[in-house]
């Protein structure tokens, strides 16, 4: 994918429908990402923000419309869906992480597996990453005996050993305790920093003004309003945007 | 401050406090004595009710012990073994025992764990073996096992025998224990006459049956469990249906019909299977049924945050069960599957209803040998409870060897 220029658009969703049994979980959803980019997504709860970047990465199927990661159309070609997985690193609420596996092998599991590196190597590399987001101690240790914090930035650093193009975060924060929210949260802004492109459902409005590059705001199940942060904070357009942002400011 | 209880409004004067050793409430043994079977009116009547039962059967036993009549065990030993298989070539159970002795060893030093712990109880018993005066022969048997089983050890600790090669070793034994045991035709040893299957016999096949029955249906239960869960519904009520039926009829009834009915099922060409054979495929799809329930339980238990996190690493679906799904699933439902074991252990006892000479049918056997027909009260008790024990050594091992395992992979759980 050499040819792509700096500004080119890296995943571009395009009229985007799903649903759950009769439930219209998504409602032509289109959204292009810029490589590099930053996006925050930001909604009322049950608005469709977990759907809808699970369907980016194929956790969720989506019925109608097109999506596009990197050049490569999400279909139901297996080939595709591991392509598109592969360029993409997920991060979860709740982790996730593998509790029989220790730090050091959960991130190296999938280096090892998916992309054939060498155990040495996805070793050196693995340990690159913790002391990256800062926790090289805990490679030895199993997920069940960190903090919430650290284990979120394991995963992080599981999600980045298979040297993704695109990280999804799905609520990274959400489940930590105030004091472990800052930790996570610089580990994603030195991200951010570092050029990687990112898909950011949160509700940490610090964030979303600090560093995205653009805040999507959803509700029950589309898309309302697109805008620098600036706009979003200071000229929100539509009322439900307002309506929404006075409540999350309160 | 009068009850200790701070104000609204209160700042800690005092320096952080220093952790205290809890209060001794035990005191040595006395106190534990008190604290734990005398603490209350009712637990020291329980505690006594307990002596006394105890004292009761205790009694009883020991006034059997005293006139206890161990002499049909003794001289029936080779019996109790192999069973009728011939004495003359008993030095090719011999070598498949030396055989797992090595392999024993070599795991043992190699993977260490749950190997290490199988490993001390096989010595232990090899050691006892051999010092007893079962025969000449048979004491230089265990002998000769007892240093395989350690310069094994030896050898696999320090790296001589790489996992895999190891994996194939175990793989390896199981056919060759066949064809070690039926005879074979070496160049120059020359050949052995073949042993009908069905004079195997004593503890050597039930642990036989039932390392077979394990070896075999571990897999197909793994298998199965995954299929009742697959998105195929051929797969899926292909796997209900077999888990559902088979766990619908007794093993013995299975028994029956591996023996009558087997034939019906495989290709022309498949000859008439041994009884053996036949037994053995009973078991193990006995076996595997209830196994896959173990397993899909543990499946169940897996959440779907795990599925996910390997779908969006770009796991393969099968690389995402080998090394995600599996490991936990099983070892989330070990002790239900040691517990499997045990008890198809303890079942291979049925095959002696249809014919074969396990252990079980060796002591029917023994029992009415004519030499212990002038026995005041028969020589049952002491063969049955010889037999019991012999049992219960093996079941309590796993049960021992599987705790074991369990703790081993608590994944350091706070
Ligand atoms: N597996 C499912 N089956 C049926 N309905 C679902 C399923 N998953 C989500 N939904 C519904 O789809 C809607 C959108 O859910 P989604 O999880 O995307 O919301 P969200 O914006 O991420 O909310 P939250 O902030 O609470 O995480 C909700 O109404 C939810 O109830
Ligand atoms: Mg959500």
């Amino acid at each position: 994918m050499a040819g792509h220029a700096e500004n080119t658009d890296i995943i571009v969703a395009t009229q985007v429908n799903k649903w759950y049994g009769d439930f219209h979980a998504l409602k032509n959803v289109s959204l292009a990402v810029k490589r590099r980019e930053v996006v925050v997504i930001i909604g009322p709860s049950g608005s469709g923000k977990s759907t809808f970047i699970r369907t980016i990465n194929r956790l969720e199927e989506h019925q109608s419309g097109e999506i596009v990661v990197d050049g490569i159309p999400l279909t139901h070609d297996v080939r595709n869906i591991e392509a598109i997985r592969m360029e993409t690193g997920m991060v979860f609420q709740q982790f996730n992480l593998f509790p029989h596996l220790t730090v050091l092998q959960n991130i190296t599991l999938a280096p090892m597996h998916v992309r054939k590196i060498k155990k040495a190597e996805a070793e050196a590399r693995a340990m690159q990453l913790l002391e990256r987001v800062g926790i090289p101690e805990q490679a030895p240790k199993f997920p069940g005996q960190l903090s919430g914090g650290q284990q979120q930035r394991v995963a992080i650093a599981r999600a980045l050993a298979m040297q993704p193009k695109i990280m999804l975060f799905d609520e990274p924060t959400s489940a930590l305790d105030p004091e472990m929210i800052r930790e996570v949260l610089e580990v994603m802004e030195e991200l951010a920093e570092s050029g990687m492109t990112m898909v950011v459902v949160t509700h940490e409005m610090g964030f979303a003004r600090g560093v995205a590059d653009r805040i999507v705001f959803m509700d029950s199940g589309e898309i309302v309003e697109i805008g620098t942060p600036e706009h979003f904070f200071t000229d929100p357009q539509h009322d439900r945007t307002k309506l929404f942002l006075k409540q999350i400011l309160k | 401050m009068a009850t200790g209880i701070p104000p609204t409004h209160w700042v800690n004067p005092n320096p952080p406090a220093p952790a205290q050793k809890p209060p001794a409430t035990t005191v040595g043994w006395i106190g534990w004595l008190r604290a734990h079977l005398f603490s209350t009116p009712a637990n020291s009547v329980l505690t006594l009710a307990t002596l006394w039962v105890l004292y009761w059967i205790g009694g009883g036993l020991a006034r059997w012990l005293a006139g206890a009549f161990w002499e049909p065990i003794w001289a029936n030993r080779k019996l109790f073994a192999t069973g009728i298989y011939p004495s003359e070539q008993l030095w090719q159970p011999a070598v498949v025992l030396l055989l797992v002795c090595a392999l024993f060893g070599l795991s043992a030093g190699r993977w260490g764990s749950i190997m290490r712990t199988v490993g001390i109880g096989l010595a232990a018993l090899l050691l006892l073996l051999a010092l007893i005066p079962l025969g000449g022969m048979a004491q230089a048997v265990m002998a000769v096992g007892l240093v395989l089983l350690l310069a094994g050890y030896w050898l696999g600790a320090r790296g001589g025998v790489a996992s895999r090669w190891l994996v194939a070793g175990w793989i390896l034994s199981g056919p060759l224990t066949f064809v070690l045991l039926g005879g074979i035709d070496l160049p120059l040893l020359g050949a052995s006459p073949a042993v009908d299957s069905n004079l195997w016999g004593g503890l050597m096949l039930t642990m036989l049956l039932a390392v077979v029955g394990i070896a075999l249906s571990f897999p197909v239960g793994v298998l199965l469990a995954l299929g009742r869960r697959s998105k195929l519904p051929v797969i899926r009520y292909f796997s209900i249906g077999y888990i559902e039926l088979i766990r619908g009829v007794p093993l013995i009834t299975l028994l029956f019909m591996g023996m009558t009915m087997l034939p019906l099922f495989l290709p022309s060409g498949w000859g008439n299977p041994s009884q053996l054979v036949r037994a053995m495929t009973a078991i193990t799809f006995f076996s595997a049924a209830y196994l896959a329930e173990n397993v899909r339980g543990g499946l169940q238990a897996i959440p779907k945050g795990q599925y996910e996190a390997a779908d969006a690493l770009g796991l393969s679906g099968l690389d995402s069960l080998r090394f995600i799904i599996l490991p936990q699933a099983l070892v989330k439902v070990i002790p239900a599957i040691v517990g499997q074991f045990i008890g198809l252990f303890k079942d291979t006892s049925l095959v002696s209803l249809v014919g074969l000479l396990e252990l079980v049918a060796v002591a029917k056997a023994v029992i009415q040998q004519p030499e212990w027909l002038g026995v005041a009260g028969g020589v049952a008790r002491e063969v049955y409870v010889f037999v019991g024990l012999v049992f219960f050594l093996f079941s309590y091992g796993m049960s021992f060897a599987s705790r074991r395992l369990e703790n081993k992979l608590g994944f350091g759980k706070r």
